[in-house]
């Protein structure tokens, strides 16, 4: 019994009687190397927390080395698919950007060409006055043709409105809503000032009025003084009007008189109606031409 | 007493000199460390059991240390270093847990 209760007791004694300073040479060694080890515990801490390669073996390093290494080719790979997609991608919107503006543009001239859109430049003013009303369809026909031979791009003929004989032609109508206009208006008459004004495109058709008193083009009975304003080079298709025996000449010849005024820009405003066609569809190989 | 004095000590100490440890030293320290606290625990319950000697503790101390930095050493040598560095933690670090449970039973009975 009290050898088996005297440790138990005495745990705690004996930890403080151990530690109960005396001035062994043991004592003080025991000291000196427990100093050690709290200062070596510290130092050690402080150099695992800092720096964390430092205390790292060449073999870990290499280990870290190349795994870092093999990281950084994936990334520079994957930086190069991306990249790659980016060029192709925003590639992809240029194109499709110059696609667009390419068919914009495209709109644009088939839109002059087709005659639903204003345009401007510059050009010549066709004015012919015809008080006997000698100058027939085929006249102005004639003068289209040299126009559009001289290069013009875009044309429109403006007339009079027919004195009181509408009513035989298609046009009745929008003769009658744009009301009576003056009857001998000037030969300077502004284009879409008095009078009916017809935009000339490839289906354009001039027909005698029946009781001549004007000219019927596209469904519309317009009366003399004539206008006609085209688009073009106005050197070439004033020339072009001029030549001996050309469409002045044949005007004068009618009795007639045609005024050609050159212009640096003349407006052709307007517009054709387009209707659909009710049979012609375009073909499957001519619809990649163009 | 005189030894936790001086542990305090050295604890102060290594804080305020905040010292950098040298090149070749770094792969022992640690587990010097490791090996002399093994040796201290070693000491606590040799009191506890009332077997403690100085002379015993003084010798174990320093021998432990140098073993495990030898150990250290030889593996570095063999190209296992970090292996066996881990192993001789592990082991160190069994004893220590083992002395741990002794100290506690000597001082909670339980």
């Amino acid at each position: 019994m009290t050898d088996e209760q005297q440790p138990r007791k005495s745990g705690l004694r004996l930890l403080l009687d151990a530690g109960r300073p005396r001035a062994t040479r043991a004592q003080v060694i025991g000291g000196l190397l427990c100093g050690l080890l709290g200062f070596a515990l510290v130092t050690q801490v402080h150099s695992a927390t800092g720096l964390g390669f430092t205390t790292a073996r060449q073999s870990d390093l290499v280990d870290i080395l190349d795994s870092l290494s093999a990281r950084s080719d994936q990334l520079r790979a994957q930086i190069a698919a991306e990249q790659a997609s980016l060029a192709k991608l925003t590639g992809g919107t240029d194109q499709t950007e110059a696609a667009l503006e390419e068919a914009q543009q495209r709109v644009a001239t088939l839109q002059i060409l087709a005659g639903t859109a204003a345009a401007t430049g510059p050009g010549i003013d066709l004015q012919i006055t015809d008080p006997q009303h000698q100058v027939a369809a085929d006249d102005l026909l004639e003068a289209l043709e040299e126009l559009r031979d001289a290069g013009a791009e875009a044309i429109q003929i403006t007339g009079s409105a027919a004195a009181a004989t509408t009513g035989t032609t298609t046009g009745a109508g929008t003769s009658a809503s744009a009301g009576p206009a003056s009857g001998g208006a000037a030969p300077t008459a502004a284009p879409g000032a008095s009078g009916h004004v017809v935009r000339l495109v490839a289906n354009s058709y001039f027909v005698d009025a029946p009781d001549r008193s004007g000219i019927v083009v596209d469904g519309v009975l317009l009366a003399p003084p004539y206008d006609i304003v085209a688009i073009g080079d106005p050197h070439t298709m004033s020339t072009a009007m001029g030549i001996p025996g050309g469409v002045l000449d044949t005007l004068t010849a009618k009795g007639a008189r045609g005024t050609v005024i050159t212009h640096d820009a003349v407006q052709v405003t307007a517009l054709h109606q387009v209707t659909a066609p009710q049979y012609a569809r375009p073909a499957p190989a001519a619809s990649s031409a163009g | 007493m005189i030894a936790a004095i001086a542990l305090a000590v050295g604890v102060v100490l290594g804080v305020i000199l905040h010292p950098t440890v040298p090149v070749g030293l770094q792969p022992y320290l640690p587990i010097a460390v490791v090996a002399a606290l093994d040796a201290v625990f070693g000491a606590i319950r040799a009191i506890l059991d009332g077997i403690f000697d100085d002379k015993v503790f003084v010798v174990s101390f320093i021998a432990n240390v140098l073993v495990a930095a030898l150990i250290v050493f030889l593996g570095d040598q063999l190209g296992v270093g970090s292996q066996l560095s881990t192993a001789v933690v592990v082991v160190l670090g069994i004893r220590i847990f083992s002395n741990a449970a002794a100290i506690r039973r000597h001082l909670f009975r339980a």
